[in-house]
């Protein structure tokens, strides 16, 4: 009788302790997600760039969320030069026939994978970027070459609407 | 205290303790010895606490989505409320917290009042608490400012003319406090600052309120003093942390409701209309837990003397311990003041009715008369009622029903027999 | 003790509530059609609200602005709930100004989902001025601005009458029943078969007060039937909670010989 009564005990203590434990769970959770992006914030997810005014050679730079993305249209020699690359000399190796769907245009995000700082353009040892901040040099694909930086610069989501509008995300 | 003496058990924890005696503190907390026939008034203090932490973490969330500024303040409630993640209820829960808040420490404060817990040697104990109160009230003044609808900016218009009431400097004042000519960007800036800060100054208080507390022990119901730890007494853990658990979800179920079936009820409906310098709502009402105040204020004809007569209300609160002459603690063995105490509850309710009703006929004729009694409770009938009044005999212990003299006697003969 | 706690606590609460009570002034008993978004489990009729827009759009929209709300919220659960496209559609027969481009210059485009809805002036003055001197409120969060909230905004919506014998109303007021001090600036807005509602319901004025409400409803409280579900769970969950606690707190003080 005793011990059945001690284990009832038990039962009480455990199933309490258990559900304040999910308790504390639920009511923590929003206070950690209030800090994620707001619901304002989400639906700024995509931008549509006019491109039409781009030369051979030049690139324009565009907010998105917050950061830049390099649009480049490359020249002959740039692409030639991108895809003629051995893939595996390359420190994070990718083709660049994957990063640029449409050869003439690489659309990229301008930021340094090595500590997020923007990279500057037409410089380096590669002829792509170089980020001043820890010298990490890319090549004309955005990948990286040589320097600190772990990866190739990231490739967002993007589409071309038509022939002079690129949407991205 | 005995558990001053305590020595960790584990090389580390005694290595530790030696050098920050934190695990003596937590012994002190919990082996403390708290009276075994405390009732549930008594749990309000736990639930104080976690209003309290309450308040600041949803406020320092609400903090990093807020903008103080005239031009932007509403809108960013509204995006706090629409867009920010959860941000409707981590603000429902902030704006409804403060009223729980309230409501928690009326219940406390009238438990001291009616258990004479204000009495030596717990004076300070008292009037730390009354210096919290008021930081509450100027926390809870300014965050209602800071949402700057009609409500936040027409209150803030009037209670900061409260001090032009003084003479010769009243204007300056008014002005310094406004950082311009009216209620503007600067005065909610400035606000938005010492909203911020003032929590942070009430935990330190309470750090104070809790430590001075610990000295001479918890009164209760029958308000004698103890010896402790004796068969009077149960360690604070778990007996009375599970007791204040167990109120602190109850009151969390009232909490609840507020929150999700009702969340502007305590609210004003003008306070969703953006602040407009050039129109003064209808009727301009502080939230329900100054409302006694406000009755206070506008019952005296007189600009300054109101000022004085509001300020008075709290300032006869703080220098209670000395008001009442009685040296029996609670109300259960003294029969007179027990009704002059719900003489009193009733009259501080009837402020608070009068305080939302316009000031004018019968509203403002009631208003006097219960701020009257008021004050007559506190200067005259306290004092009065102490030399007067016919205490009955005040049992010994808790466990043994035995009956005694006064408080002051009793303890001393409790004392002598036991040792 | 536990009878006393409980008495007064409760003694507590009808105070509050009864405040709060008073506190709401007294004009001409409101209207109440029954919202189906009240009580423990109220959700909004996603019909209604759908064409309370429409009513917003084609009548309020002409003279108030909704500058809290955007597009996308149109969408968003808990609402309207219109598709994702048609929100994109709707959103694209408004035309928001945007900029500078790279010329410097701000330019007009259609509006996307992510832009506020679009105000019909471009200030309070301008509203005012073209309003007899009465800017149009936002209606965002008008029901939660209006003591009476929803059963207000209806009421005033189907409160206009011929102004009794004495009364006299200049230029451009109305007599409303409902609003206080009785005149109104905005004309009867409303009136049936005022528009052609695209699910085929029939037009008549209180449907379309009906469903206008519904729908300002929504607006200042977008979040109000996540608010409810959460609620009802919470509230579940801290009684199961107390129950449990209470038979802890029976276990550890019957180690105490005499319970208080």
């Amino acid at each position: 009788m005793s011990e059945k009564k001690h284990k009832r005990r038990e039962f009480i203590f455990t199933a309490s302790y258990a559900l304040g434990a999910v308790g504390i769970g639920a009511t923590v959770w929003p206070l950690i997600d209030q800090m994620n992006p707001d619901a304002s914030v989400k639906a700024l997810a995509s931008t549509e760039v006019d491109i039409s005014n781009v030369e051979k050679g030049k690139s324009i730079t565009v907010l998105w969320r917050g950061k830049p993305v390099f649009i480049k249209r490359r020249t002959d020699e740039e692409i030639s030069e991108a895809r003629n690359v051995k893939i595996d000399e390359l420190k994070h190796p990718e083709k660049d026939e994957d990063r640029a769907k449409n050869p003439e245009w690489l659309v990229m995000l301008g930021v340094c994978t090595h500590l997020g700082c923007v990279p500057l353009g037409d410089k380096g040892e590669y002829g792509g970027w170089f980020c001043p901040c820890h010298g990490s040099h890319y090549d004309t694909s955005g990948r990286i070459r040589k320097g600190p930086a772990p990866t190739n610069m990231e490739i967002p989501k993007y589409e071309f609407l038509n022939n002079n509008t690129i949407k991205i995300g | 205290m005995s558990e001053h003496n305590y020595t960790p058990e584990s090389k580390f924890g005694k290595w530790f303790n030696d050098r920050l005696p934190l695990l003596t503190l937590s012994k002190h907390l919990t082996d403390y010895p708290t009276p075994k026939n405390l009732n549930y008034w008594w749990t309000f203090g736990g639930i104080l606490t976690f209003c309290l932490i309450t308040q600041i973490v949803t406020g320092l969330i609400l903090a990093m989505h807020y903008v103080a500024h005239a031009g932007l303040a509403f809108s960013s409630v509204e995006h706090i409320m629409r867009n920010v993640n959860y941000g409707w209820l981590i603000r429902y829960v902030h704006a409804n917290g403060a009223s729980m808040f309230f409501l928690a420490v009326y219940i406390h404060i009238f438990r001291s009042l009616y258990y004479g817990s204000y009495k030596s040697p717990r004076e300070i104990i008292w009037i730390l608490g009354m210096i919290i109160y008021i930081l509450m009230m100027a926390a809870a003044f300014m965050g209602y400012v800071l949402p700057w609808g009609q409500m936040s900016f027409w209150g803030a218009t009037v209670i900061t003319n409260l001090f032009s009431a003084i003479p010769l400097v009243g204007e300056s004042i008014v002005t310094w406090l406004w950082g311009g000519y009216s209620v503007d960007n600067p005065t909610l800036t400035r606000f938005f600052s010492l909203h911020y800060l003032i929590p942070f100054l009430i935990l330190g208080l309470v750090v104070l309120h809790i430590w001075a507390l610990h000295v001479p022990g918890n009164n209760n119901p029958i308000g004698i003093d103890l010896k402790k730890p004796s068969k009077d007494t149960v360690p604070f853990h778990p007996y009375i942390v599970i007791k204040d658990l167990f109120a602190l979800l109850l009151f969390l179920i009232v909490f609840a409701f507020f929150v999700f079936y009702s969340p502007n009820i305590l609210g004003h409906a003008d306070n969703y209309i953006e602040a407009n310098p050039m129109v003064t709502p209808a009727h301009i009402v502080p939230e329900w837990y100054l409302l006694p105040f406000y009755a206070i204020l506008r019952s005296v004809p007189d600009k300054l003397l109101g000022v004085i007569a509001m300020f008075g209300a709290l300032f006869v609160l703080i220098i209670l311990p000395w008001l009442d002459t009685s040296k029996t603690r609670s109300a259960i063995f003294r029969p007179l003041y027990k009704q002059f105490y719900w003489f009193l509850v009733i009259d501080v309710l009837v402020l608070g009715y009068v305080g939302a009703m316009p000031a004018e006929g019968t509203y403002l004729l009631i208003a006097r008369v219960a701020t009257a009694y008021y004050f007559a409770h506190f200067l005259i009938i306290l004092p009065l009622l102490g030399k007067k009044e016919k205490a009955l005999e005040v049992p010994l212990s808790i466990t043994e029903p035995i009956l005694g003299g006064s408080v002051a006697t009793s303890s001393m003969k409790r004392q002598k027999e036991k040792i | 003790m536990n009878k006393k706690f409980l008495k007064f606590f409760s003694l507590f609460l009808f105070f509050i509530f009864s405040l709060s009570a008073t506190a709401a002034e007294k004009t001409a008993d409101l209207l109440n059609p029954g919202w189906s978004f009240k009580g423990f489990f109220g959700k909004f009729d996603r019909g209604s609200l759908q064409r309370g827009y429409q009513v917003y759009t084609e009548v309020c929209a002409a003279c108030h602005s909704m500058k809290h709300l955007s597009y996308r919220n149109l969408s968003e659960p808990g609402g309207p709930e219109f598709s994702k496209d048609q929100v994109k559609i709707i959103a694209s027969q408004f035309e928001v100004t945007d900029g500078p481009n790279d010329d410097g210059e701000m330019f007009v485009r259609p509006a996307r989902p992510s832009d506020s809805f679009v105000s019909p002036y471009e200030n309070n003055k301008a509203a005012a001025a073209a309003n007899g001197g009465a800017y149009p409120p936002d209606m965002s969060v008008l029901v939660k601005a209006r003591k009476g909230g929803a059963d207000y905004i209806y009421s005033l919506l189907l409160g206009y009458d011929d102004p009794p014998s004495g009364v006299t109303l200049d230029d451009g007021v109305y007599y409303n029943k409902y609003m206080a001090g009785n005149k109104i600036k905005m004309s009867n807005p409303l009136e049936d078969d005022l528009l052609e509602y695209s699910d085929g319901t029939s037009a008549t004025q209180e449907q379309m007060a009906r469903d206008v409400t519904t729908f300002l409803a929504w607006a200042a409280e977008p979040h109000l039937e996540q608010r409810h579900k959460i609620g009802f769970r919470a509230i579940i969950y801290l009684i199961i909670l107390s129950v449990l606690v209470y038979f802890s707190m029976k276990k550890i003080w019957s180690r105490v010989e005499s319970e208080v």
